[in-house]
């Protein structure tokens, strides 16, 4: 496709690294923070980290969804599974996250757990002929993905099937992002926003950011986009003028996707989440409305997060809120890789430490 | 999680639920449910876990190359536009 072709274009590349260099205060430090799993890891892939100015540094914030996922939450699946006879439909990056007995889903696979891998939320229809069994869609996601929940149940309830039931683990931005504003010891500059989650929520959602004097800037995902925004981030940064702006007009419009939403209100509501490496966050999750709670497979299967945050020794909290590199944790390439992940950084294809072991090391 | 795929619609459902996108040579099914924009075939997509969250707006790519472009002051490089 032409027009993403453009976007990997390494004239525009170079144009762009030339005005941030040009345009970067030596005196000064900037901070960016990402907060979308895609965006950590085409930073990583285009070695955009490498290629930049030393005082411009990147920070990976909590931006994979299976990642701010705690670890009390993981185990809610594994319980789901190691008490009842139901076959339990999960995205693919959900495959290798541990529980806390160290074993993952592969493992309960293995031992003859039914556990299907699907590549979007409609594909647990398939499984129609085997609902007497019981199906188990464990729904994880931020904005992006919620309303591709919400559409599944959609589907559910207007053909009246039976079997099938959600577990819940989505999340929503807007309360993290207020926990990283209110964050001391978090020194970020600005942020390079998510360009897929702004498809639905449009631009406010960053307006606490910019309250605060600190860039926003809405970015796709290829490298053009990225360093453009970078860019941008860094003329806010060095004229003390932040403003919400969005690099992405080509998917991303001003009010976001009103009809998704809409799908997402009708069948759920907000609801307080548990979050790796940080805890519980007032309506920062969402919960299956009461008028299709037959559906909820926590109330169904009598499911209850512990408050257990994280596996002990990883690190994962400290680099989903970004205190520390994947580096600086003790486990990072050692104990903890791709192949033999401890934590969900590690884990998902786009947390932070699998980005940094894959390109960075 | 957010990964998007853009995908150029080839086939739509008489009720407009569904469609096919060709997202790069390989054709998918996608449902059109939570699209707020009327599309028809040709148009590209960008496609979540199996639904098109967005119409691609290809004037809007312009616009953002031709305003990355005003940061071009004639050096020695050579951009294809």
């Amino acid at each position: 496709m032409e027009m993403i072709s453009r976007f990997r274009d390494k004239d525009i590349v170079k144009l762009l690294l030339e005005n941030i260099f040009k345009e970067t205060e030596t005196d000064k430090i900037y901070n960016i923070m990402e907060v979308c799993g895609t965006h950590t890891m085409s930073i990583s892939r285009f070695g955009i980290r490498g290629l930049l100015p030393k005082n411009v540094r990147l920070i990976s914030g909590p931006g994979c969804p299976v990642c701010v996922t705690s670890q009390g939450e993981i185990d809610m699946i594994f319980e789901l599974l190691k008490y009842n006879d139901v076959i339990a439909a999960v995205y693919g990056d959900l495959m290798k996250v541990p529980g806390s007995d160290g074993r993952n889903l592969l493992d309960l696979k293995a031992e003859g757990k039914d556990i299907r891998v699907v590549i979007s939320p409609l594909d647990v229809l398939k499984l129609k002929n085997e609902q007497k069994k019981g199906v188990v869609f464990i729904s994880i996601g931020f904005e992006t993905t919620n309303p591709a929940t919400a559409g599944l149940i959609e589907v559910i309830v207007n053909q009246g099937l039976d079997g099938f039931y959600i577990l819940t683990l989505n999340k929503t931005m807007p309360e993290i992002i207020d926990i990283l504003l209110e964050d001391k010891e978090l020194n970020v500059d600005g942020f390079l926003c998510p360009g897929h989650v702004s498809v639905m929520t449009g631009e406010s959602l960053y307006l606490p950011i910019i309250k605060r004097n600190k860039a926003a800037v809405i970015t796709g995902f290829e490298p053009v986009d990225i360093l453009y925004s970078i860019l941008d981030i860094i003329r806010q940064i060095n004229c003390k003028n932040f403003f919400i702006k969005n690099n992405y007009g080509r998917v991303v419009n001003s009010i976001g996707n009103e009809k998704a939403n809409g799908l997402v209100y009708k069948y759920f509501e907000p609801a307080d989440s548990i979050w790796r490496g940080v805890g519980t966050i007032k309506n920062s999750g969402l919960k299956i409305r009461e008028q299709y709670k037959y559906l909820d497979a926590s109330e169904r299967f009598g499911l209850h997060p512990s408050d257990k945050l994280e596996i002990d020794g990883c690190k994962c909290g400290e680099v989903l809120k970004g205190k520390i590199l994947p580096n600086k944790c003790n486990l990072f390439g050692l104990m903890c890789t791709p192949e033999n992940p401890v934590g969900p950084c590690m884990v998902s294809s786009e947390g932070a430490c699998a980005a940094y072991y894959k390109y960075e090391i | 999680m957010c990964l998007g795929l853009p995908g150029k619609l080839v086939e739509i459902s008489d009720d407009k639920t569904f469609g096919i996108v060709d997202i790069a040579g390989t054709k998918r099914e996608v449902s059109l449910m939570i699209l707020p924009e009327e599309v028809e075939l040709g148009d590209y997509v960008m496609v979540h876990v199996g639904f098109a969250i967005s119409k691609m707006d290809e004037a809007q790519a312009e616009e953002t190359l031709k305003a990355i472009m005003e940061y071009y002051d004639g050096d020695d490089i050579e951009i294809q536009g």
